[in-house]
C-alpha cells in the first residue's frame, strides 16, 4: 500500500483523551477591505472533544456557514483571523496547499443540499474514492475502502451501487454518499452544516442516527451546524448559540434547554410549536436578526430583548462563564467585553 | 366553503408513462377554519393547492367554493371566485415582484378589483393593512428588497388581504421563514383568522406547525388522504402507522424525550432481524 497517511489510518482511532480535538480560539471572519470591511464573525472561541457532537445553532445571517466555510477555509476572499487548532496543527496559519492536504484529513465537511455537492456525471464509487485516488492511493485500494465507508454508513448493495450515478440515489441515500466522502480520508473532525434541512423527517432521522453512531463508534468529533432546536435536543451533547456572528450563550444540552440564560435562547425556545404539547400561542421575538451592516451597538440583540438596559446600549457584554454555562448578557453580571 | 370532491391528477413525465400523483382527493374547509393538509416532499400538496386555486385542471373530481365550480368558472363568478379566495405562496423572495413598490403591490387586487376607486381611500386602506401586519406607512414606497423575509412575507399576507378575502390557501407560508421570525407570521396569521373571521387552507410538510394552528388536517402519502380529523387527535394520539411514524420522526426540543426515542430506535436497529436503517 502507498505511504499516506490514509491508508495506515486506524478505522476506529482509540481517542478519548482530555485535550479537545478542534480547538477554535478568537476567530473572527471579515469580507472586503478598508471601510467597506465587513465582519461576519467575531471573535468565536469553543472546543469540541473526541466522540463529542456540538451544535451551533442560529439564524440565517447569524455567522454559523460561515464559520464552518472559516474552519475548512473555504473561501479564498474571507479574511480569517484567531486559531484553529486540529491536532497540534493550526489551520489558520497553513499554507493553499498544506490546507489541501489537511481536508479530508483531519478534518471533513457535509453540506446541505446533497445534489450540488456531488458530481452528476461521476458515479457514486469514483466520488467516494477520489479524496482517497488524489492522494495517490490505488484505485482498488480507494474502491475497498469506498465499499467500507459506504456499509458502515448503511448503503444496501453498496457493491453494486458503486457504479451508479447520483440521480439514480434519494436524496436520504444521496446524502449517506456525501457524509461517505467526508469520512473516507478518516477525518478526526467533522462538520455538518444543515445536512437535513432537504431532508424529509423520517429521513432526516436516519441521517442523524447514522452520523450519532458514527461519531460514537470512530470517537469522531462532529460539529453540527443547524437552526432546528429539535435536531439540537436529539444530537448534540452540548450547544452553542450564535447571533449576529458572535456565541451568546452555550453549555451542555440538557441545561441548555431547562434553563436557557441568554434572552435570545430563551426566545428561541419559547418560538417553536411543539409536536408533542399545545401552546395556546408561540413567544414570538419583535423584528428580525440584524445583518453584518446593520449590526447595533452593544449587545446586539438589545433591539429586540425585552430586557435591555441602558448598558446593554452601549457595550458588549463579556461572556461568564458558570458552572457548565457560558453567556455573554449583561443581566447576568459581568462587565464589557 | 371549499368543497375538494373526487380530486385526481396525473402528469405525464419525459418517458411517456404517466404517474399518478392525486387519487380520488376529499378536503373540505369550513368558513371561519383553519384546515391544514400535510405530507412529505412528493406527496401531492403543491398539486392539491394548485388545483384549488384552478391554477392547473384536474383529470377528474372538482373543486368548489361557495358554490362556485371553479374548474368551469367564467366572467363574474370567477372574478367573484378570485376576490375572495388569496393564496400566500412559500418563498416571499419569489412572490413579491421586486420592481414594484409596496404600496403597488398590496394595492394591486383594490385595483384589479375597482374596489376602491378612490386614490386617497385605496392609500388609507394600504396603511392599515400595513399597521394590522405589523408594519407601517414608511413601507409604502419601498421595494421588497428593502425588507427581511419575514417582513416580505407579511407584506404579502397584507396583499391577500387587501380584497377582503373569505379563504386563504397558504403553500408552506412559514418554512423559509427563520425561528424567530416564523412564530410571528403563524402568530398573525392566527390573529387575522379570529379577527377577520377568515378560512385558511394550511399546507405545510411541518407537523409542528400545523399542529399548532390547525384544527382539521388531512394527512397526504403519495396522493392519497390517509387519515384526516381534529389536528390534536391525527396529530397527537392517532394509531394510523404513517401517521404514527411521522410523527415520531419529529425532532423534540427536549433532550431526554430526544434521546429516550433514539435510545428505542438504535436497539430496534441493532437487534437481531430488526432494520432500523432502511
Amino acid at each position: 500500500m502507498v505511504d499516506t497517511p490514509f491508508a495506515n489510518a486506524p478505522l476506529v482511532p482509540a481517542t478519548n483523551d482530555a485535550a479537545p480535538l478542534l480547538d477554535v480560539r478568537g476567530l473572527s471572519v471579515s469580507f472586503g477591505h478598508g471601510p467597506a470591511a465587513v465582519r461576519l464573525v467575531d471573535n468565536v472561541s469553543f472546543a469540541v472533544g473526541a466522540g463529542e457532537r456540538v451544535a451551533l445553532v442560529g439564524e440565517s445571517g447569524s455567522g454559523k456557514s460561515v464559520t464552518a466555510q472559516a474552519l475548512m477555509r473555504l473561501n479564498p476572499h474571507m479574511q480569517v483571523s484567531g486559531v484553529v487548532q486540529i491536532g497540534g496543527c493550526n489551520l489558520v496559519a497553513l499554507s493553499d496547499k498544506e490546507m489541501t492536504a489537511e481536508r479530508g484529513a483531519s478534518i471533513g465537511m457535509v453540506f446541505q443540499d446533497p445534489m450540488s455537492s456531488l458530481d452528476p456525471l461521476m458515479t457514486i464509487g469514483d466520488q467516494v474514492a477520489e479524496t482517497l485516488r488524489l492522494r495517490g492511493v490505488s484505485a482498488a485500494a480507494a474502491r475497498a475502502r469506498a465499499l467500507r465507508v459506504l456499509d458502515e454508513l448503511r448503503v444496501d448493495r453498496a457493491a453494486e451501487r458503486l457504479a451508479a450515478y447520483p440521480h439514480e440515489f434519494s436524496g436520504g441515500m444521496r446524502q449517506r454518499v456525501v457524509i461517505a466522502m467526508a469520512l473516507i480520508g478518516e477525518p478526526k473532525v467533522l462538520i455538518a452544516d444543515e445536512p437535513t434541512t432537504a431532508l424529509d423527517v423520517r429521513v432526516q432521522e436516519r441521517v442523524l442516527d447514522l452520523l450519532y453512531s458514527v461519531s460514537k463508534e470512530r470517537g469522531l468529533a462532529v460539529l453540527l451546524i443547524t437552526h432546528d432546536m429539535g435536531i439540537v435536543a436529539g444530537f448534540a451533547d452540548r450547544v452553542m448559540v450564535m447571533y449576529a456572528g458572535r456565541i451568546i450563550e452555550q453549555n451542555d444540552v440538557e441545561p441548555l434547554f431547562a434553563s436557557p440564560r441568554h434572552p435570545y435562547t430563551q426566545g428561541l425556545l419559547g418560538a417553536i410549536p411543539r409536536i408533542d404539547q399545545k401552546r395556546e400561542q408561540l413567544q414570538s421575538i419583535p423584528g428580525a436578526p440584524p445583518t453584518p451592516f446593520t449590526r447595533p451597538p452593544g449587545c446586539h440583540f438589545n433591539p429586540r430583548c425585552a430586557m435591555a438596559m441602558e448598558i446593554c446600549r452601549k457595550d458588549y457584554p463579556a461572556m461568564i462563564e458558570t458552572g457548565s454555562a457560558r453567556v455573554a448578557c449583561h443581566i447576568h453580571g459581568g462587565g464589557h467585553a | 366553503m371549499l368543497e375538494i370532491r373526487g380530486l385526481s391528477k396525473s402528469f405525464r413525465s419525459a418517458a411517456g408513462t404517466s404517474v399518478q400523483v392525486l387519487r380520488d382527493i376529499n378536503f373540505t374547509v369550513r368558513p371561519g377554519q383553519i384546515a391544514g393538509l400535510v405530507g412529505e416532499s412528493g406527496s401531492g400538496k403543491s398539486t392539491v393547492i394548485r388545483c384549488a386555486l384552478g391554477l392547473q385542471r384536474p383529470d377528474s373530481g372538482s373543486v368548489s367554493y361557495d358554490g362556485i365550480d371553479v374548474h368551469a368558472a367564467r366572467g363574474p363568478q370567477l372574478m367573484r371566485f378570485r376576490r375572495e379566495v388569496q393564496p400566500v405562496f412559500q418563498d416571499p423572495y419569489a412572490s413579491l415582484n421586486p420592481r414594484m413598490t409596496v404600496e403597488r403591490l398590496i394595492d394591486e387586487g383594490l385595483r384589479v378589483h375597482r374596489l376602491l376607486p378612490d386614490a386617497a381611500a385605496r392609500r388609507d386602506r394600504v396603511v392599515e393593512l400595513l399597521e394590522m401586519v405589523g408594519l407601517d406607512a414608511s413601507a409604502m414606497p419601498r421595494h421588497p428588497r428593502a425588507f427581511s423575509g419575514g417582513q416580505r412575507q407579511r407584506i404579502a399576507i397584507a396583499r391577500a388581504l387587501a380584497i377582503g378575502p373569505r379563504l386563504l390557501i397558504c403553500d408552506e407560508p412559514v418554512s423559509a421563514l427563520d425561528v424567530s421570525v416564523q412564530a410571528q407570521v403563524i402568530n398573525l396569521l392566527q390573529e387575522m383568522q379570529e379577527r377577520l373571521n377568515l378560512a385558511i387552507l394550511f399546507v405545510a410538510h411541518d407537523l409542528a406547525v400545523v399542529r399548532h394552528i390547525c384544527s382539521e388536517v388531512a394527512v397526504l402519502e403519495r396522493g392519497v388522504i390517509v387519515e384526516s380529523g381534529k389536528s390534536d387527535e391525527v396529530l397527537g394520539t392517532s394509531q394510523y402507522p404513517y401517521t404514527r411514524a411521522l410523527l415520531e420522526a419529529v425532532p423534540i426540543a427536549d433532550p431526554l424525550e430526544a434521546r429516550r426515542r433514539r435510545c428505542a430506535r438504535l436497539s430496534v436497529a441493532a437487534s437481531p432481524g430488526g432494520n432500523g436503517y432502511e
